[in-house]
């Protein structure tokens, strides 16, 4: 055949027109299958942050008051297994030295001594236990959350080891027996043995457009939870407005939970 | 052609033959009930239309993939709703939604499991963190 420009343009034009045509055929394709949908009502961020203030937990709260930790706990099956080195925790109280080692002095040490911090998963924006882990179980959600997919745990620890915090833990024995029958919540699994949990922000919870469990469950509002990309929220007027510190600032993990001494 | 030994080698092979069919004959007139998975639950029952969210057809040889897919849309996409083809709506949720209907896990899921040696809470592995909802046995 003998080829000249006017039927190359012919035939370019008719494969323009087929490419156009791509999407509209996709479209139709894909109109007779499922699909899959976000929950309405749920809670949409770009970066959730937690800011937790210490001075209203100690001044408004009961001396060890724990209702934050209990919710958490019961609401996500945690096991109580009684044994420290065994122990399962998603949020937890440490001392100051701890929690923010480097940051004390002889002097603050008076007025801080004794008293407990709210610790949880800092849900890093640069998460040291994203990078480590080999099977992709443990991922950053475009929303900032660090989310574990139990289902790809293959129990190697390696985020343990890259989690500065202490945020992850091992179970090390089937914590099934450990949960209260009475106390189990039907709706939410329990995790097996082999496999490394954490906070999750209560990802299930906002997808229900409902708050964290702690943050819910703290009568003297000292847990404040929202999105850090939103000025309006309420973690950044509270940031704008008060002095916050970070648990490890120096190691570069960027922590999303901030805290009010 | 001329068979050396055949006195021992033809006994012997009759012998090997007949351990490596033993199985069969172990079996043979012990034929296992085929699964008869029931949906007699008391959702199902009052169920106009007793439709799941794929036809039978297709949960009886896809469910394990659905499952799959639906772990992966909730847990690392965040999306949570399924769109049946008919417009229906369902929470992506083997312990709250499969089971909302399908209570009777004995009944139901370890029927054909169990048929198939994929024994109880062993393979598939579900019901070691997913919690089953209680049966009246």
């Amino acid at each position: 055949m003998e080829s000249n420009r006017r039927s190359f343009l012919k035939i370019s034009g008719i494969c323009a027109l087929g490419l156009g045509a791509l999407p509209v055929v996709d479209v139709l394709a894909t109109s007779g299958q499922p699909q899959f949908l976000p929950n309405q009502k749920a809670l949409v961020g770009k970066k959730w942050a937690m800011v937790v203030d210490m001075k209203k937990c100690w001044e408004k709260g009961k001396e060890g008051c724990k209702e934050c930790l209990l919710a958490c706990h019961r609401v996500h099956n945690v096991p109580d297994i009684g044994n420290i080195k065994e122990e399962i925790k998603w949020i937890w109280t440490e001392p100051y030295a701890d929690a923010f080692p480097g940051q004390e002095n002889e002097y603050n040490a008076a007025n801080i001594k004794g008293r407990p911090f709210i610790v949880l998963c800092n849900h890093c924006t640069n998460p040291p236990c994203v990078r480590v882990c080999p099977t992709k179980a443990t991922f950053k959600r475009e929303d900032g959350i660090v989310m574990m997919d139990m289902h790809r745990c293959i129990g190697c620890r390696f985020c343990m080891a890259g989690c500065p915090y202490g945020s992850r833990s091992f179970n090390f024995r089937d914590p099934a027996p450990y949960i209260k029958e009475d106390e189990l919540n039907k709706d939410y699994p329990r995790r097996e043995r082999g496999v490394v949990e954490k906070c999750t922000f209560c990802t299930e919870r906002l997808a229900e457009g409902k708050i964290p469990a702690c943050v819910e469950a703290c009568k003297c509002g000292a847990l404040c939870f929202g999105d850090l990309e939103d000025p309006n929220s309420a973690v950044r007027k509270l940031l704008a407005s008060h002095y916050t510190i970070q648990r490890k600032p120096e190691l570069g993990t960027g922590p999303n939970v901030y805290y009010i001494v | 052609m001329r068979m050396y030994n055949a006195k021992q080698i033809i006994p012997g092979l009759i012998i090997f033959l007949g351990f490596v069919t033993l199985p069969f004959w172990y079996n043979l007139g012990r034929a296992t009930p085929a699964p008869d998975p029931k949906i007699d639950t008391p959702v199902i029952q009052k169920m106009a239309k007793k439709q799941c969210v794929l036809p039978k057809a297709e949960m009886r040889t896809g469910h394990m993939q659905l499952l799959n897919d639906w772990r992966t849309e909730v847990v690392r996409n965040g999306k949570r709703i399924y769109v049946a083809t008919d417009g229906i709506k369902y929470n992506m949720s083997l312990q709250n939604e499969c089971m909302r209907c399908h209570s009777n896990k004995t009944q139901f899921c370890d029927q054909c499991h169990n048929y198939a040696g994929l024994y109880h809470e062993t393979e598939p592995y579900c019901w070691t963190c997913h919690i089953a909802p209680k049966e009246n046995k």
